[in-house]
């Protein structure tokens, strides 16, 4: 859970007063907050974790990682269900 | 090199092993301080590809695992409440407490709830004015700040029926504690790019001149920890110990300056319990006592837990790079992701988690041998593709241990558990490497400017 996830930033609005941003996951879409890194833009790549943008990152980079972490299967640990996940390790 | 193939950029993964192998003449040990580098750091073989010479000692990266048990036993406590809804990210459902798990909480009826980020459990009670719900705030600096951002939120919303059970853990105290230890034998580490990325690096020079070890800021994927690698050892062998970031396409020197300013605001520092290891002076966060309204120890008045920690369990020796994970009697046998003693087998970030998917049983360079442990290898049936080549490459049966290559004019001193007990699934890699740090030598390889630096 420490690990960030680099995304694409699609679209930035206000929610209760606060800077939110729709980000792209290699295809997984979440709402972020980008109050800590307050002037990113539609288009900017950043380093997201736990639902909040905390560093830029430049395209080349985040595209390579994205790339890694779906081959390693990190993408599904990080969006998929993790009801499911617990089940599973639990009944093995 | 088989391992190198599979990288994202083979010949860079190349020239950069070659430069360490070139480099070193002389045993070291670097701890490796981010719970994802260890990962990447046994999914690829990275330290089957170093020098005999160079040792990865894991560090206590892992916020899930250093976790203290009191503290998972309070979110047990306070998730059976039925006005509670229970919210926590899905690495913390199966962290065992002293009797059971949040999994099972759940199936005895606690609404516990998984959440994508901490803004996710303060949308849910907005949307359950009639609930508690509670947040479950653990991790290191760069999971702090959400949290804080939540916090902060709350207040400004007035949402009344939202807290958080907080329990933060901070780096640069750990690696102090470390290197205090008498039986520390780090000599360099690789510091966790996404905390720094927050935090930047200002918190080190200090670190680095008291204890006169090289602070590498590394990335996890798996050509920066082998550029931290090389970084490390190249300060080493020249005697130097100074602050080098080779993550600094994340970390800038300030970190996120806005993020900072909200932890001073919302946190305060507090001596922290680390699970395995015990109290760090000055190791943790806390809400400041300004905002105790949203302390859900505060609310619900969770004190006096008596705690049970399974005796057989070593995972404090193996979070301080005292063990390798194998090397402890309840590995694979009483312990395993389906029946965890300790939080490092459970958590996806865990070192003993990634011991016993890629089945290294016989550690890295400077582990033990893999040929006894090996036999009792659990068929731990990792699943993808890439799991089971690396698997397959990483548990092997007995083999000619191998010389020390990259100094073959003078035998490496053996430190403990440095040189003198080579990876035995290591050696066709090393034979090549033999050559590898001739060619280098003579080619005079410069990585500057690589995409990587």
């Amino acid at each position: 859970m420490c690990l960030a996830v680099p995304g694409k930033v699609l679209e930035i609005k206000e929610r209760d007063g606060t800077r939110m941003a729709t980000v792209d996951f290699g295809g997984v879409a979440k709402e972020v907050c980008c109050e800590y890194l307050p002037d990113l833009r539609p288009g900017e790549y950043a380093i997201v974790h736990v639902g909040f943008a905390l560093q830029r990152l430049d395209e080349e980079s985040a595209r390579q990682t994205l790339a890694l972490f779906e081959e390693l299967g990190l993408l599904e640990e990080e969006f998929g269900d993790p009801w499911e996940s617990a089940a599973k390790e639990a009944a093995k | 090199m088989k391992y190198i193939d599979e990288f994202q950029d083979p010949e860079l993964a190349r020239r950069l092993v070659e430069d360490i192998h070139a480099t070193v003449t002389r045993p070291w040990a670097l701890m490796e301080v981010c719970g994802g580098q260890t990962h990447s750091i046994i999914r690829h073989g990275i330290d089957q590809l170093l020098p005999g010479e160079v040792e990865l000692i894991h560090g206590p990266g892992c916020p899930v695992c250093v976790t203290p048990l009191e503290v998972i036993d309070k979110a047990l406590e306070i998730a059976s409440r039925p006005e509670v809804i229970f919210c926590s990210y899905g690495d913390m459902l199966r962290v065992p407490g002293s009797g059971r798990d949040l999994f099972q909480v759940r199936g005895e009826g606690g609404d516990v709830r998984v959440v994508y980020s901490p803004l996710d459990a303060l949308r849910l009670a907005q949307d359950n004015p009639g609930r508690e719900v509670v947040f479950f705030g653990i991790g290191f600096e760069t999971t702090a700040p959400p949290n804080a951002m939540t916090v902060h939120q709350a207040r400004k919303l007035g949402i009344r029926n939202f807290s958080m059970l907080v329990s933060h853990v901070r780096v640069p105290p750990a690696i102090e504690a470390i290197m205090r230890s008498e039986s520390c034998r780090v000599q360099g580490f690789l510091a966790a790019g996404h905390v720094c990325s927050v935090m930047g690096t200002g918190e080190y020079p200090a670190l680095a001149e008291r204890f006169g070890v090289p602070i590498v800021v590394t990335g996890f994927e798996p050509l920066d920890v082998l550029e931290g690698v090389r970084r490390a050892v190249r300060q080493l062998e020249r005697d130097e110990h100074t602050v080098d970031n080779a993550y600094a396409r994340v970390v800038p020197p300030e970190g996120n300056p806005a993020a900072k300013a909200m932890l001073a605001d919302i946190f305060e520092v507090t001596d922290r319990s680390w699970r395995g290891i015990g109290v760090i002076p000055g190791s943790g966060w806390r809400l400041a006592a300004r905002y105790r309204e949203f302390d859900a120890e505060h609310r619900f008045q969770v004190s006096g837990i008596d705690t049970r920690e399974p005796a057989e369990c070593r995972s404090g020796e193996v979070l301080q790079g005292l063990l390798k994970p194998h090397e402890c009697e309840a590995f694979g046998t009483v312990c395993t992701p389906r029946t965890p003693l300790g939080a490092t087998m459970v958590s996806s970030e865990g070192a003993c988690a990634a011991y016993y998917l890629y089945r290294r049983l016989g550690g890295g360079a400077g582990g033990t041998n893999a040929a006894s442990a090996g036999a009792n290898s659990p068929a731990s049936g990792p699943g993808s593709k890439r799991e089971r080549d690396s698997a397959h490459t990483a548990v092997s049966g007995p083999r000619r241990v191998p010389e020390p290559v990259s100094a073959p004019e003078s035998a490496p001193e053996s430190g403990p558990g440095q040189g003198a007990e080579p990876d035995p699934a290591a050696e066709p890699e090393h034979a090549e490497h033999a050559e590898a740090a001739e060619r280098a030598e003579s080619a005079s390889v410069s990585l500057e400017g690589s995409p990587v630096v």
